[in-house]
């Protein structure tokens, strides 16, 4: 029991972390709220699927290729709609919303609505402590993992992750030192989307994909982002582990219990918030400034 | 004489005036069950989504959890309907204020809050409650909600007319208690005076608390109102009114339409809705609707990032730099001081010019 909620709240936690990255980079160097975000964490699982049926190539080879084309689509998103209209917080808010029910709406048409299997990258199990565990698991385990410390690398070693952490801190300040922000926005959309595909890459075997599975991650997304404070990385990937934690929890504790299963978490959220309002990393003074 | 002064030279007033007109005779031009059908939801969402907009655009409380509203009232009406059997005319009520106590409740953690985390506190509500809801199916009827529920009226036409009085009168108290000119209440200039700036509002001894609760309350109760006229009108509550979507479908709407208006979110349910509806009819209707709607919503953005009705307000009205007074936009001297147009419309196109 305990080594499975161990091994099975990592797994989760590890893809709530990912895909709350991605959005809370775009959020703090863009001000864009993408609702979209898990749509192309969807997307990718499709593409998989449609690549191995009808290209008939190996695995992983195709899982890089949907992660590419995933991201190419989530930049021209970014041309084509969010960047036009980015004056206007709300109408971009609504714009990714949009978007999201297209690629639903696209999904359902050519898949339909029934549950698709992605076949596993690692076939297997083995035990620990009378318990066994899907070799699947470790490996989307270690991916996240080794994502988040990509991420890392990225954002503090890189002159790229320089750039971005200064338009994140000010965008004026930023586009004074010589700075291109909207060469720079664009290339956080791609990376942010890009790292929603790996999550959805890593997860698709384990998990059903149906053109509806979108809106329970951006849930506990959006909740992790809030709970680790917006527009702090740290924060929000700590939060998705937390989250996703609870989560396995309620899922392995309480008979019955997968209904309640956001309610805890969005639970969890609400409590924090009213103790700290600022989120569990976020700084009081960013919040006067949104 | 009033009519005629402030009415009939106002074109976004005569367009109003005429709508509400042809709904009031829609029954008299159609009998078809379908299409009665279709305007009398929209007429429920359309107060739905102004109250919506009282609470998000105009005190700037961003809510993307309405259906908490909705939902409760409609389940509220409900529980009282079939458990106490009361009349109809005492179960919205009521609903409506359980509606305003459960915004009170919300209302208190935006105290604190602000901005978008308000908007995901009050996103979580609804998805808690109905996580219990699907906990306690005896009670609350689970997936398949309660049903058989008593009508508003054993006849269409006067279903349809009870639902139109009652939403026709709560939009106009909500645009008047939104209306920053009114001279009888203050409420519209404090609600705007919270939104653009809360700790100026509170430094010029308005007090925020008081009226960022009040907003609350007045949004939940006509909320309340809505869902309790969904609730016995198509004879079932049931957890669809709490889904996520139906608490984005508000935002969609009222920005399709322009929000910060109370107009704006009418004309947005009244276009977008019917407009789904209708599409279902046609050959493969039912698969494409949503792609649709996601286009209509995305390319309308794109060229009118404030809402159809600002849009169409901007290019029929403008408004005379010297004295402020609203004139169509064919007119070439000012209606109430003489002052040329052309004026006005360089300035406008100036400043137009210089925000972008």
């Amino acid at each position: 029991m305990l080594v499975s909620i161990l091994i099975n709240g990592l797994v989760s936690g590890g893809v709530y972390a990912i895909l709350a990255i991605g959005f809370s980079l775009i959020f703090g160097v863009a001000k864009i709220l993408n609702m979209a975000h898990t749509a192309f964490y969807m997307t990718t699982a499709f593409l998989i699927i449609a690549a191995t049926r009808f290209l008939d190539l190996p695995l992983p080879v195709t899982a890089v290729i949907s992660i590419f084309v995933t991201g190419m689509l989530g930049v021209i998103c970014y041309k084509l709609c969010f960047d036009r209209v980015k004056v206007h917080e709300t109408a971009v808010m609504i714009i990714s919303v949009a978007v999201a029910m297209l690629f639903e709406e696209t999904l359902l048409l050519t898949f339909g609505a029934q549950y698709q299997r992605v076949p596993p990258f690692v076939d297997g199990f083995f035990e620990i402590g009378g318990v066994r565990v899907l070799n699947q698991h470790f490996f989307t385990a270690g991916a996240s993992i080794i994502t988040l410390i990509g991420v890392w690398l990225l954002l503090s070693k890189t002159k790229l992750g320089k750039a971005i952490r200064a338009v994140d801190q000010d965008q004026e300040i930023a586009n004074v030192m010589g700075i291109d922000v909207s060469k720079t926005s664009m290339q956080v959309m791609g990376i942010s989307v890009i790292l929603a595909g790996v999550a959805g890459a890593v997860t698709a075997p384990s998990i059903m994909v149906n053109p509806l599975m979108w809106v329970n991650p951006l849930v506990i997304v959006l909740s992790a982002v809030v709970l680790g404070g917006l527009g702090s990385i740290k924060g929000s990937a700590i939060a998705a582990f937390i989250l996703g934690y609870a989560e396995t929890l309620v899922v392995f504790l309480v008979p019955d219990g997968s209904f309640l299963r956001g309610a805890v978490s969005l639970t969890a959220m609400v409590l924090v918030l009213l103790v700290r309002p600022e989120g569990l990393f976020g700084i009081a003074f960013e919040e006067e400034r949104l | 004489m009033w009519f005629r002064k402030s009415v009939l030279v106002i074109p976004s007033r005569v367009i109003a005036l005429i709508f509400g007109i042809t709904l009031l005779f829609f029954p008299l031009i159609t009998a078809d069950e379908g299409l009665l059908r279709i305007i009398t939801l929209a007429a429920i969402f359309s107060l739905y989504a102004a109250s919506w907009d009282t609470l998000t655009g105009f005190t700037g409380q961003l809510s993307l959890g309405h259906a908490l509203f909705f939902g409760v009232a409609a389940y509220a009406s409900a529980l009282l309907d079939l458990h106490l059997e009361l009349s109809v005319w005492l179960t919205i009520p009521i609903g409506s204020f359980v509606g305003a106590f459960v915004g009170l409740i919300v209302g208190l953690p935006a105290l604190r809050l602000r901005g978008l985390y308000l908007g995901l506190v009050t996103l979580a509500f609804p998805i808690i409650l109905s996580g219990i809801i699907f906990f306690f199916t005896d009670v609350t009827g689970g997936e398949a909600g309660l049903y058989g529920l008593s009508r508003l009226a054993e006849d269409k036409i006067n279903g349809y007319y009870i639902v139109m009085a009652i939403v026709m009168c709560s939009i106009f108290i909500l645009y008047k208690f939104t209306d920053a000119g009114s001279r009888i209440l203050r409420t519209g200039l404090l609600l705007r005076a919270i939104r653009e700036d809360e700790m100026t509002a509170r430094a010029s001894g308005i007090d925020t608390i008081k009226y960022k609760l009040l907003a609350f309350g007045m949004s939940g109760f006509f909320a309340g109102i809505a869902g309790g006229l969904y609730a016995h009108y198509i004879r079932v509550a049931g957890p669809s009114t709490l889904e996520l979507i139906f608490s984005i479908q508000v935002v969609l709407w009222t920005i399709f339409g322009g929000m910060g208006t109370i107009y704006g979110p009418v004309a947005g349910v009244f276009i977008l809705y019917p407009l789904m509806e209708v599409i279902r009819f046609f050959p493969h209707g039912e698969e494409i609707r949503f792609i649709l709607f996601s286009l209509i919503l995305i390319f309308s953005l794109l060229f009118m990032p404030e809402g159809l009705t600002v849009w169409v307000r901007d290019k029929i009205e403008t408004e005379c730099t010297r004295c402020k007074v609203i004139n169509m936009a064919t007119r070439r001297t000012c209606r109430a001081c003489r002052a040329p147009m052309y004026l006005t419309k360089d300035e406008n196109r100036s400043q137009g010019k210089e925000e972008t």
